[in-house]
This record gives C-alpha cells, sequence and structure tokens, in this order.
C-alpha cells in the first residue's frame, strides 16, 4: 500500500490565504520546493496533519512575486529563501529575508538563463 | 541592557561537525538572537537528475549524506516505486525495516558519541563509537559497505539475507543492548552529563509546533509526529513512538538513548517474522508522467521526498526535504536567551547535518 496522494493546483494569490487557513485547521508545514518549468517556476507546497499529507502546486511566471507565507508559518523562510537563491523566485513580506545570501555557494546563484550557462561552462572548463 | 555585540560562529568551529554559519547578537554573554546560513557544502545533488536516469539517482540519493544514506536511499525508492506503481514484495518491506533501524542504532551512537565529546566526556565519546563499530560490521558482512551501505533498490533489496547474516545482527543487538545498559546509566544519572545538559536549550511543545520541528528534536518537547507511526511495515511490529515533555537538551538526549533500544527491539521483531518469498521485483519502463511525495522518518527526524516524471527515464525533479532543514527555525529559537557557553550543545542537540540540508 502506498502513502495517501493529495496534490491540488493553486494560484499564486490564493498561496498566503490557503497558509491561514490550514494553520487554523492545525496542518503543520512540512515543505516548500521549486521546480523550474518553461517561462515558470513551478512551486510544491506540502502541509500535514495527523500524518496525513496535502501538497499544493502552485505555477509561478518568471518574474512573478509571491506573497510569503513566512508571517503564517515562520519556519517557512528556510524554503523561501532557498527558492529565491537557487531558483530567482520573489517572496515579498518575508519575515526573514536574507536578500540572496542565504546560500553562500562559490558559484553565482541563481542558476538559470545566461548565468547558469557560464556558470556550467566554467565548471567544465575548470 | 549591555552593549549588543555581534560574534560570527562557524562555518569552521570545534563544536560543529560540518559547517554553517551563524550571526550571534550577544547582550553581555546571553544570545538574544541567532541568524543561521548555510551553502559551504552545497553540492547540486538535486540538479543531476537532468543528467542522471531514474535508477542512477538511487545511487546519488544514497550519496547525499554519509550517516543517513541508507535512509535517503529508503526514501528515494519508494517515492519512485509509488510513481510507477511497483508493488516491493513484503520480505523487502521488512529487510528495508531492519536495515532502516540498524542505521538509526548506528546514528544515534553517533551523535551520543559527538554530545559527548561536545562536553569534554572523552571516555564516554569513544565506548559510544565503539559499539556503534558493531553495526558497521554488520553492514560491511551484508552488502560491502560500511558507509554507504547501498542497499535498498527500486523494486526491493541488493540482496537478501542468509541465515547467518540474521545469526550476526541478532548478536549484535544482544552486545549492543547490554553495552547501552552502561551508556544508559551514564547519560541519565552521571551529573556531569544532566549538569551540562538540564533547563538548556529549553523550548516548548506548543513553540515546537509552531515552528513545525520534527525527528527526536520534537520528539524531546513532546511533539508526535515520527513517520514510522503512518508506515505500515512499521504498524505491523507495534510501533510507539518515545516522547519527552521537558523540551531541554537532556530530553533530546534521552529519546535518542531510548530509541536505540526500541530500534534493537523493532529489529529482533521484524527479523522474528521475516516472511518468506522474493526481495526483488524486475522493474521495467521508465516513470509516467506524474508526481508523488513519500515521508520516511530517518534518525534525524521526516525527511521528505518528492519525484516529478515526464515518461522518459530521466525524472524533471526529485527533492529531497531533510529533517536538519526545518530544524533550523526551531534551533534558532532555543539559542534565543542562552548562555554563549551553551550554544554549542544546543547546536548539537538538534543533530544538525549540513550535508543533507544543502544536498
Amino acid at each position: 500500500m502506498f502513502q495517501e496522494q493529495r496534490f491540488k493546483k493553486l494560484s499564486p494569490e490564493a498561496v498566503p490565504g490557503k497558509a491561514e487557513e490550514l494553520k487554523a485547521e492545525g496542518y503543520r508545514m512540512v515543505q516548500i520546493c521549486g521546480i523550474t518549468g518553461e517561462g515558470s517556476t513551478e512551486l510544491v507546497y506540502s502541509f500535514d496533519k495527523d500524518h496525513s499529507l496535502v501538497n499544493y502546486n502552485v505555477t509561478v511566471p518568471f518574474g512573478t512575486v509571491v506573497k510569503s507565507i513566512t508571517p503564517t508559518y515562520w519556519a517557512a523562510f528556510v524554503y523561501e529563501n532557498e527558492i529565491h537563491d537557487l531558483f530567482d523566485v520573489e517572496f515579498e513580506d518575508s519575515q526573514l529575508d536574507y536578500k540572496g545570501n542565504f546560500f553562500r555557494t562559490s558559484t553565482k546563484t541563481p542558476w538559470k538563463g545566461p548565468e547558469a550557462k557560464e556558470a556550467e561552462r566554467w565548471e567544465r572548463e575548470r | 541592557m549591555g552593549k549588543r555585540t555581534i560574534v560570527p560562529f562557524g562555518p569552521q568551529h570545534p563544536a560543529l561537525p560540518e559547517p554553517v554559519h551563524l550571526d550571534l547578537e550577544l547582550d553581555g554573554e546571553t544570545v538574544v538572537r541567532a541568524v543561521p546560513s548555510i551553502g559551504y557544502v552545497h553540492r547540486g545533488l538535486e540538479k543531476l537528475v537532468e543528467t542522471r536516469d531514474y535508477q542512477q539517482m538511487t545511487y546519488i540519493m544514497e550519496r547525499v549524506c554519509g550517516i543517513c544514506s541508507m535512509g535517503h536511499g529508503y526514501g528515494y525508492v519508494n517515492a519512485v516505486e509509488g510513481l510507477m506503481g511497483v508493488e516491493v514484495p513484503d520480505r523487502a518491506k521488512v529487510l528495508r525495516v531492519v536495515f532502516h533501524e540498524l542505521s538509526r542504532v548506528h546514528s544515534h551512537l553517533l551523535w551520543l558519541g559527538l554530545l559527548a565529546d561536545g562536553m569534554g566526556f572523552d571516555s564516554l565519546f569513544m565506548q559510544c563509537w565503539r559499539i556503534r563499530e558493531k553495526v558497521l560490521d554488520v553492514f560491511e558482512t551484508v552488502t560491502g559497505g560500511r558507509v554507504i551501505v547501498s542497499y535498498c533498490r527500486i523494486g526491493g533489496v541488493a540482496c537478501d539475507l542468509t541465515p547467518e547474516h540474521i545469526s550476526m545482527i541478532l548478536k549484535v543487538c544482544d552486545e549492543v543492548e547490554k553495552e547501552m545498559d552502561w551508556v544508559r546509566r551514564v547519560f541519565f544519572l552521571d551529573s556531569s552529563v544532566r549538569n551540562r545538559l538540564i533547563g538548556v536549550g529549553q523550548i516548548s511543545k506548543d513553540e515546537m509546533v509552531e515552528l513545525c520541528g520534527v525527528g527526536p528534536t520534537a520528539r524531546g518537547s513532546g511533539v508526535d509526529n515520527d513517520a514510522r507511526s503512518a508506515d505500515e511495515a512499521y504498524q505491523a511490529l507495534g510501533f510507539e513512538p518515545i516522547l519527552y515533555d521537558e523540551g531541554d537538551c537532556y530530553a533530546r538526549c534521552k529519546v535518542r538513548v531510548d530509541e536505540v533500544s526500541q530500534s534493537i527491539e523493532l529489529i529482533r521483531k521484524a527479523l522474528g517474522d521475516l516472511p518468506e518469498g522474493e526481495w526483488r521485483v524486475p522493474v521495467k519502463g521508465n516513470p509516467p508522467a506524474g508526481q508523488f511525495a513519500f515521508r520516511v522518518e530517518q534518525p534525524r527526524g521526516e525527511a521528505y521526498y518528492y519525484v516529478k516524471g515526464n515518461g522518459t527515464k530521466f525524472l524533471d525533479r526529485a527533492r529531497v526535504r531533510t529533517p536538519t532543514n526545518i530544524n533550523i527555525p526551531t534551533m534558532t529559537r532555543m539559542l534565543q536567551g542562552c548562555g554563549m557557553q551553551d550554544v554549542s550543545m544546543i547546536i548539537i542537540t538538534i543533530d544538525p547535518c549540513i550535508s543533507c540540508t544543502e544536498r
């Protein structure tokens, strides 16, 4: 038997409201994940209550700013700063914004676009 | 109010087994605020999914961390099996549990040693690591590897256990259990351990829930979110999570000491009722388009695995959210108000794994 799978779609604007709703229902935030797509980044928000997981797929077009959920789930700063640094998604109203200094990598981030190609070329030739 | 000072802590520090940086804002000797930053051992392992197929990614995932290697393999293969709809034989499920619990025993013994080392109790440190070697001997005998055991495969496990292997595991369980009696007495009763840990780095159950903490760190504050409770393989063994309510460094230590004994008991039960039959099924084809999430209780806490397939042999995404990732916020809260002398103890008691966190 596989673990129960619940994936739902959500718009970027609906994220903070849904987070507040889930918090009020007693859900724990599990993680936020970034996936680079064609012209957009997909975010997967996961929450748990009583060992039951629910995931929300949020498609964020490049350049779109997403409202932070740190006012509701402060611990989300870890994921939001990681996604900002590595996937170049902007979060506004963050309770703890590192402004691109959370992941102190030697290679310049985010890894997309011409800068990523240049970084990859540099890595290969090193 | 005294003058506020910022003290940089790490990334290179004797108390840190791995590099993480903290800016500690101090008022005299008291920590007012701790701001962490990471990235010093980021290896881009998840990005390798673009150039390694879903089978090869098993070996990549096992190398996210040396200590949790078994757990990472366990989580990743379960996620891929879920995506592909592969039914794993019952014997393989139980064998995975046995190895996962052996992995928890060696991880907790490693951590207990690091804790003892952190407080300057060197003989206790060496005893814990000496006991741990017995478990690594089992890994080496069965799989050939002491650190990266590479035991999980998509569809089952790498090899079956022979009767000789089972005898060896049960013998090691007996030996570790006997030695743990002494270790438990020292950790629970020795005044130097108690004085160093009791009341230090306290975090309440409500705060832990608020910060979404996981693993022994959360269970030391009485929060029950052990992913094994929802795992059918563990339910069959009558698993019950170990909880302490005090929420200090001492409670987090007690959870881990007790979990070593609990894991030994789970291994005995699992091996005593090991199903007969296949231990691996062939897996053909590519993962279909779709997504699957799987959670596993690693020694450090709940880990989350997410895979997204596209119908080819390459996945679109393989994501790992490790326990330390979510325990960083809890650690920063524990540090608020503590003395500078307790910072290293508090960091150690969340059992941080920075390699896991950064991937």
